[in-house]
């Protein structure tokens, strides 16, 4: 079997030119991110009027459908409720640790819904709320954070990959996902996440630059919440913005207020659409913060002050949805009680599972290194067999 | 240990037997892979048009097309990386990395994510995917070019390390690895690409292909098991040895034998799995040990069989256990590194050295 698929199979650049000329742009006006970030609620959750919201030729992004916007709401809920769940359950001693994304849940949310069955999602350690809002058990996903296994759930059953650690590393897998799809003729489309501070590691390079030299059809899509753990922004790069750096790959960049759940969805969604559309690469970065210490084992009080995070807590993106489906009469009362009942469902449903200890067996650790044990790790196995067993003796 | 099948033997046999290079071998395991699986591809710097910087892939764009053999952007973190998602997603990768020296910036890739995902996920989330690495000296490279890198590998768990020495095993050994579930560092000694045996290659294809069929034992007799062989039978001393040091192996066990001494030559073939009981074989058969390795000393592939030998078959040793490996030394210049490598001379002053007065 042959196959010319890729690369090399279309003029380089011409998905760009393409796409630019039919928004009747120049390719660097496509390229560029437009002139101010994308934002359709302001900090009080009233509806920005459309030609305030950054929007131009090439750049607009219509409003996502009202059950969709409610969809959002429903899982921004949600998302915060587990999120102050699990930060409580971590200072009880019943998680070993818990990245909240606390304040970014829009962009956490927003990565769920934007894409279809098929397509995969890559997330970070701080991106629980993503998986979840996908269909992961929240018991799943909980089960790295409480230090039983690395990864709980089947990222071949939900497509999203095992939480990264190490960062950036990831944006590289999410390539190859969509590529071997492309080499097959699957539309797939891949988001691949990562924060502020990824952007400064080698392989966010390395992987934009496969994306578009391949023509995959990648979303990048950057949480810029203000800090890499302590270091700010300014100490990761002097681009004008994190967006600006696609066009030196040859894709297009945009900027969304991260704590703009409608914003987030609607440019989400026409990013995930071009990709798939056009079969290419495209970068989105969310300006959003994060409301609470990098981890539990962090101390924020040294490296910024709290005016700031007040100062966020003004544009707080649940909040913001909140006022904007009640004025805009999609969000009643009895939705309210509903969507409030099953965040506190899940939340129960969390604390039960995290005070319970589960069953765990030892001798897994040498289950699955390789698709069959070595002689070696058998030999070892039968180490800790026997050494279990005689501690039960004693 | 691996079994009679798979001895380079086999092939000398065959009718249509013809001087082969192990260049060849590895090529015509790729084609013969890409044939018969779509999902098998191939990639790297300068792979496709050219055919690779040692033209292991020669032909292969031209015969299967851009989409299955293809050049990728100049960047090993990315090639590794890439080659993990798409294993993620039903393909078979099989990459290159140009040199030795030149696969360290897909070192994270590859200890953090290939070699860990399987275990990270349960065993859920498996790679079939193949990194092929040109290793070794001996060829009159300048710096980078040189290294013998396979302890980095071999110390991090989920990866396999495959080695071959002869042409038959270039051939058969890579076909296993592309076949494997899991992830194969393969590490191809760069002096032996041009080096030829009389082999049937279309015999090779015939004898893995049913064997990988209508067997469960692996084709190539690596598995899960380790697949060392011995080359050379002997009964005084077994020279330990792999990859480009086999073949000095056998040349310092011909010189022994000139001097009266019969060494017995075991080629290990895999490094991950590691075959312990055919090392045990054969140091109980001949009591003495000298483990034969280019790359340098120091917390090796060498030590770690010294080490086995030492704590399983201490009481069948007549003497300690030798190493003649490279010096701790970074690799050096081309016109000093016949000075570094193990020679045959260093053997058999080893060889003197084993306590054969007792």
């Amino acid at each position: 079997m042959t196959s010319d698929t890729a690369p090399g199979a279309t003029e380089q650049g011409s998905h760009i030119r393409d796409t630019s000329s039919s928004f009747g742009i120049t390719p660097e006006q496509y390229m560029l991110p437009a002139a101010q970030q994308i934002r359709m609620l302001a900090p009080d959750g009233r509806l920005i009027p459309e030609e305030e919201q950054g929007t131009s030729p090439g750049h607009e992004y219509p409003i996502p459908e009202d059950d969709a916007l409610l969809a959002a709401y429903e899982a921004l809920v949600v998302g915060r409720r587990v999120n102050d769940q699990n930060y409580a359950l971590v200072r009880q001693g019943r998680l070993a640790v818990y990245p909240s994304s606390h304040g970014q849940e829009a962009c956490q949310v927003g990565a769920a819904l934007a894409l279809g069955d098929a397509d995969w999602m890559f997330p970070t350690y701080r991106d629980t709320v993503a998986t979840i809002s996908r269909g992961v058990d929240p018991l799943e996903v909980m089960v790295s954070f409480r230090g039983d296994w690395h990864c709980g759930y089947d990222p071949l059953q939900y497509k999203i990959s095992a939480m990264s650690t190490p960062l950036t590393t990831q944006l590289l897998h999410a390539v190859g996902v969509a590529h071997a799809a492309k080499l097959r003729g699957e539309d797939t489309v891949v988001l691949a996440m990562c924060g502020d501070g990824a952007t400064s590691e080698g392989d966010f390079h390395e992987a934009l630059n496969f994306a578009a030299v391949f023509e995959v059809p990648v979303v990048f899509f950057v949480q810029n919440n203000g800090y890499a753990i302590s270091v700010p922004l300014s100490h990761q790069t002097a681009a004008p913005s994190l967006a600006h750096k696609a066009i030196g790959y040859g894709m297009a960049g945009e900027q969304v207020d991260g704590n703009d759940m409608v914003a987030v969805l609607a440019t989400l969604r026409r990013a995930v659409d071009l990709a798939r559309k056009n079969s290419m690469p495209l970068l989105l970065e969310a300006i959003t913060y994060r409301m609470q210490a990098h981890t539990n084992a962090d101390d924020d009080s040294r490296y910024r002050e709290s005016d700031e995070v007040e100062q966020w807590k003004q544009r707080d993106p649940l909040q913001r949805m909140r006022t904007f489906l009640t004025d805009r009469g999609v969000l009643d009362e009895n939705a309210e009680t509903r969507i409030s009942g099953k965040a506190e469902e899940v939340a129960a449903a969390l604390r039960l599972a995290m005070t319970t200890e589960p069953a765990m067996d030892p001798l897994e650790i040498f289950d699955h290194v390789y698709s069959a044990p070595t002689a070696q790790l058998r030999e070892q196995r039968a180490q800790l067999a026997d050494e279990l067993a005689r501690n039960q003796e004693g | 240990m691996a079994t009679t099948t798979t001895m380079p033997a086999a092939a000398e046999t065959a009718t249509a037997a013809k001087p082969t290079t192990f260049a060849a071998a590895l090529n015509t395991a790729m084609s013969d892979a890409m044939e018969r699986e779509a999902s098998v591809c191939v990639f790297g710097e300068d792979v496709g048009t050219l055919g690779g910087v040692f033209r292991i892939t020669d032909g292969l764009t031209q015969r299967f097309g851009k989409g299955r053999c293809f050049d990728t952007p100049l960047a090993e973190s990315g090639i590794a990386g890439m080659a993990m998602g798409m294993a993620m997603n039903g393909m078979r990768p099989v990459i290159e990395m140009q040199f030795d020296a030149f696969a360290y910036p897909a070192l994270e890739q590859i200890f953090s994510h290939v070699a860990k995902t399987a275990n990270r996920s349960r065993g859920r989330v498996r790679l079939p995917m193949v990194i092929r690495i040109p290793y070794g000296g001996g060829v009159g490279g300048v710096e980078h070019h040189c290294d013998s890198s396979e302890a980095y590998y071999a110390h991090t768990p989920g990866l396999k390390i495959y080695t071959p020495a002869t042409v038959t095993d270039a051939y058969l050994m890579l076909r296993e690895a592309i076949d494997s579930p899991d992830p194969v560092v393969f590490f191809e000694p760069k002096k032996l690409y041009w080096t030829k045996e009389s082999v049937d290659l279309s015999a090779l294809r015939t004898q893995y292909e049913s064997a990988a069929e209508n067997s469960s034992a692996p084709a190539a007799g690596v598995g899960a098991e380790g697949g060392a062989v011995v080359v050379r039978e002997g009964t005084d001393v077994s020279f330990i040895s792999y990859g480009p040091s086999v073949s000095t192996a056998l040349k310092a066990a011909a010189a022994a034998a000139e001097d009266g001494i019969s060494a017995e030559v075991l080629d290990l073939r895999s490094i991950v799995p590691f075959d312990d009981a055919a090392l045990a074989a054969t140091v109980a058969k001949t009591g003495r040990a000298i483990v034969i390795a280019e790359a340098q000393g120091f917390v090796s592939v060498a030590s770690e069989i010294v080490a086995r030998i030492q704590e399983r078959s201490f009481h069948s040793l007549s003497s300690p256990v030798k190493r003649v490996t490279g010096f701790d030394i970074p690799y050096p210049s081309p016109k000093l590194e016949e000075h570094h490598l193990p020679s045959v001379d260093r053997i058999l002053d080893a060889l003197d050295e084993l306590q054969w007065e007792d």
